[in-house]
């Protein structure tokens, strides 16, 4: 910065004489412009800044121990009241607002009628912080019941599971395409896989979810034969074909990064085109790979609307492909939007929300830092 | 450079409209917020109503009972509806706010709906049955009379009211954890009908290729279908009313409009859309 | 001479496995295609377009998720393109090449190029709506509720920081294919920095800026999980007249009315139809950002 401004003021002079007034008011202009530029180029790392504070900021309470303990016990004493059932549905209470319409009620009239069914206390805001914490790392996640638990272990197998498969099958779907438009494939065979790969990385997922949901969870169980339609299978698939694009551009960009000289050397050595592609090219692309194949979890690990539409969302530990799972991001899609504000259920959404964000981050900079460096020095021949 | 100063202009004066029809007068307006549930039926009654009565916007959105409710609290709507009851802490803050505990109109009746795939011999069950099942203590359907398959359980998530209704009045525990949710009635019938062994619960839906399954109130009692009758008469175990929230008693424009809805016209368009009449 | 057969034998297969590869990539593209025209073409129509669902939900047009839609966009990319450009501009303008803020920065975006669009809803949950609109209903309402909830400002601008490294990226390179010659032309003539960029790089550049706001227009077009908690709405009977209001999209139609509408069976055509309109639209950013791309790295390469 403060070199350009050297440079400018160097300039100067062999210009002044011709237009003079509108230079020096220009330079004001171009004083702020560039302070301007600068500023708002420091936004995106404003943004990421922000987003971990007010992301993380939302779940902090959950680790605040609280007082309400003594609400939350007095609403279970409640509870044990109503075994009975089938008395619910003629209550005198209800038969009452039926007949005169916009009645204020009184209280006490609405907590009989509480008290005579099973009581639910989710985003009542009597959760005991404290007791919600210690449920974290269990596997129920039951967060409207009697008892909230928020387990999310089985939340995070999950998501673990669906993202191995949609990388078993994505993975080397796309890195063996991408080694084949960047070593086999003639020019018009490039101009028709690249293209058709731009479109697939164009498609919403919210389409890609409808698909799943629609057709390919249907075909997938006529020929697989399992038992539930709606599982990790099915959305690993559909997740599969939404990390393609990815994989195949980065891993892409890393074959046809390998200097020409790799290829020429090889071909010299008497290598065929096949053993140099094998052999030579994708050997010395591997980081770049690797570091596709990380992006690659990225996108699956925080995709919400193909796995609320197509996995099922039953939070269960299993490691079958055909039984359903829920995932993280799915819960936070699903839940958020009926939670009470501020309770500790929406805290517990915003503290997964957090987790979800320091995974991408991590793996972000893992492809960054760690596969670049590597990369180079293969290149490079260091 | 001209193209672009041009598209720029083009930009800032479509923005400089949209700010401006911020400020466009509005006549009687009425804003109605919440239950998903009820989305389709309030939409119903908004269009209707206001075709008969032209001076009244009435604005609906979903968003979900808790949405609409704590917009009810923070005065951004004018009209809650809900899928459930006000629940305690909410009326507390209403109280804290406006010192009111807040008006329910039931609006419509709705009989949670238990959904069976055609093929299954299963054709009724008990609400014990109904609770066992979901709580994950049935697992087979032999148990309950049918043929010897695992039994699929398909629910509602549970941000929607009808998932705490079910969990409140027939499973009376926590739901099983095999229990697959889905976003909506739809995707549950949808899932139901796909699944031999499956069954599902949700409001009354019309799909082919799905059974709806007779419900007994215990063993002795007969199974019983929702229709209008049996749910208008409470025979049907599994009804539940459908509420809208006021912060206070109507008056003017919003009387005008409950009442409508109320009457019997409004009442016939709740039959239309898929519920019951609450008279 | 065996040796070389079994070699080409080998080499063969292993080409016509990477080619069956890029085969069934580009089969599950045209098959998907397939599946929504074919599902979805009857149900298109003028009226499908232009009116309101109807009977609840269950017949009429997409009208209002359309016109959302395009309000979306439109203010995401106001607030998206300015920023994204300048940021751009800063990259290859001013800052050095390897200078540590000139790293720093692009690592930042191409982070928030990563990051899971659900985090962006939380975070225009708990940023925009709970903070900002939050504290501006406290100063300017009186604490009344006007800003503090989901609204169109909120969404737009939540998906505009989503789609802003789309911007970034694309602006940058557009702005590489603008030769040093000329910059140095111009700085010779007397013009200053900032001059020379907005009068020589910038119109330069131009289609470059058009091709980051295209792909960024259609990546929010599509995405849905950023604003299911900032702003969209299930159903709204008008279409949103101020900043304020809620506003229904294509994605997200699609979604609900997949999942959540009463008669499954009647609404198939409308979910096919939506989906089918969702997916023309992008195709058609999609090819023209594809285009012009084409076109500027030919520009390059003369």
């Amino acid at each position: 910065m403060t070199k350009d401004q050297k440079k400018k003021k160097k300039s100067e002079p062999t210009t002044a004489t011709l237009i003079d007034i509108t230079q020096k008011k220009f330079r004001w202009s171009d004083y702020i412009a560039e302070k301007v530029i600068k500023g708002v180029a420091f936004l995106s790392i404003t943004i990421i800044v922000l987003i971990f504070i007010f992301v993380f900021r939302e779940s902090l309470p959950i680790f605040a121990s609280q007082k309400a303990s003594i609400q939350a016990k007095a609403i279970d004493s409640t509870a044990e009241v109503q075994e009975t059932y089938g008395e619910v549905t003629d209550q005198p209470a209800v038969e009452e607002t039926q007949e005169t319409y916009g009645e204020v009620k009184d209280t006490a009239s609405q907590s009989s009628t509480d008290k005579e069914s099973y009581n639910v206390s989710a985003g009542s805001g009597f959760d005991d912080n404290q007791s919600a914490l210690k449920t974290i790392l269990t596997k129920d996640w039951v967060p409207v019941s009697e008892k909230p638990r928020y387990g999310i272990l089985s939340l995070i197998i999950g998501t673990f599971k669906i993202t191995i498969i949609s990388l078993l099958f994505a993975a080397p779907l796309a890195i063996l395409a991408a080694l084949y438009t960047a070593s086999f494939a003639s020019k018009r065979m490039k101009e028709i896989i690249k293209p058709t790969i731009e479109l697939l990385a164009g498609f919403p997922s919210v389409v890609i979810g409808f698909f799943a949901l629609m057709v390919l969870a249907t075909f997938l169980q006529n020929v697989f034969h399992y038992d539930t339609r709606l599982n990790s299978f099915v959305g690993g698939i559909a997740m599969g074909i939404a990390a393609i694009p990815i994989i195949f551009t980065i891993t892409e960009d890393a074959l046809t990064a390998v200097p020409k000289s790799f290829y020429e050397a090889s071909l010299a050595l008497g290598a065929s085109k096949w053993q140099t592609a094998f052999f030579v090219i994708l050997p010395a692309a591997t980081p770049g790979i690797f570091a596709a194949v990380l992006l690659g979890i990225g996108r699956v690990f925080g995709e919400t609307m193909i796995a609320l539409m197509a996995t099922g969302n039953a939070a269960q530990m299993g490691l079958n492909p055909f039984e359903s799972v829920r995932t993280l991001a799915a819960t936070i899609g699903a839940e958020m939007a009926e939670v009470v504000f501020g309770d500790t259920h929406y805290n517990v959404l915003f503290l997964i929300g957090s987790l979800l964000f320091i995974f991408t981050f991590v793996i972000n900079a893992i492809a960054e830092f760690y596969v670049k460096g590597k990369l180079m020095k293969k290149i490079q021949g260091k | 450079m001209k193209t672009l100063n041009k598209n720029k202009f083009a930009v800032i004066a479509l923005l400089l409209g949209m700010i401006g029809l911020a400020f466009a007068p509005a006549t009687d307006k009425i804003i109605v917020k919440g239950s998903d549930t009820l989305v389709i039926l309030a939409q119903r009654w908004a269009e209707v109503y206001m075709k008969s009565h032209p001076e009244t916007a009435i604005q609906v959105t979903g968003g979900g009972s808790g949405v609409g409710i704590s917009a009810l609290i923070n005065g951004a709507t004018d009209i809650a509806n809900a899928s459930r009851k006000m629940k305690p802490s909410e009326k507390d803050k209403l109280k804290e706010r406006y010192n009111t505990l807040g008006v329910e109109v039931a609006c419509a009746k709705d009989g949670i709906t238990v959904y069976l795939h055609p093929s299954n011999k299963v054709k009724e069950l008990t609400i014990k049955q109904l609770s066992d099942i979901y709580k994950g203590t049935i697992k087979n359907w032999k148990e309950v009379g049918g043929a010897d398959a695992e039994i699929k359980l398909y629910g509602r998530e549970n941000s929607s009211g009808t998932y705490v209704f079910f969990q409140e009045n027939v499973v009376k525990g926590d739901y099983a954890p095999s229990c697959q949710t889905l976003p909506g009635t739809a995707a549950v019938v949808n899932a139901v009908k796909k699944d031999p062994a499956g069954i599902g619960y949700g409001g009354a839906a019309y799909a082919e290729g799905i059974e709806i399954c007779k419900v007994k109130k215990d063993a002795n009692s007969p199974g019983v279908l929702p229709t209008a009758e049996t749910i208008k008469s409470n025979e049907y175990p599994i009804t539940r009313y459908l509420y809208m929230y006021l912060k206070n008693k109507p008056t003017g424009a919003i009387k005008q409009y409950i009442d409508w809805i109320l009457s019997p016209e409004g009442q016939k368009l709740v039959v239309e859309v898929g519920y019951f009449p609450v008279k | 001479m065996i040796k070389s057969f079994k070699n080409n034998i080998k080499g063969i297969l292993i080409e016509g496995l990477t080619l069956s590869s890029a085969v069934v990539i580009i089969a599950i593209v045209v098959v998907m295609i397939t599946v929504i025209v074919v599902g979805g073409k009857d149900q298109i129509s003028w009226e499908f377009l232009t009116s309101f669902p109807k009977d609840g939900m269950t017949k009429g047009g997409i009208f209002p998720a359309i016109y959302g839609t395009a309000l979306l966009v439109i203010i995401m990319s106001v607030a998206a393109v300015p920023f994204g450009t300048i940021t751009a501009i800063y990259l290859t303008e001013y800052a050095k090449e390897n200078s540590l803020i000139a790293k720093t920065i692009r690592f930042a975006v191409r982070t928030l190029a990563v990051i899971p669009s659900i985090i962006y809803g939380l975070f225009g949950l708990g940023f925009f709506i709970k903070f900002v609109g939050t504290q501006m209903d406290n100063t300017f309402l009186g604490g009344q509720l006007k800003w503090g909830q989901p609204n169109i400002l909120w969404a737009s601008l939540t998906m505009a920081l989503l789609t802003l490294p789309v911007v970034i990226v694309s602006v940058e390179e557009a702005l590489k294919t603008v030769p040093q010659d000329l910059r140095a032309a111009s700085l010779a003539l007397g013009a200053t920095k900032w001059q020379t960029i907005w009068k020589v790089v910038i119109p330069g550049s131009i289609s470059g800026i058009m091709t980051g706001t295209i792909l960024a227009v259609s990546r929010g077009a599509g995405e849905v999980a950023p604003i299911l908690f900032t702003g969209v709405a299930y159903y709204v009977a008008t279409l949103p007249a101020s900043f304020s209001d809620q506003f229904m999209v294509l994605g997200y139609h699609i979604y609900v009315m997949s999942t959540q509408s009463a008669n499954v069976d009647q609404t198939m055509p409308i979910q096919f139809g939506t989906t089918l309109v969702l997916l023309a639209l992008t195709f058609i950013l999609n090819i023209s950002a594809i285009i012009l791309r084409y076109r500027i790295r030919q520009k390059k390469s003369n």
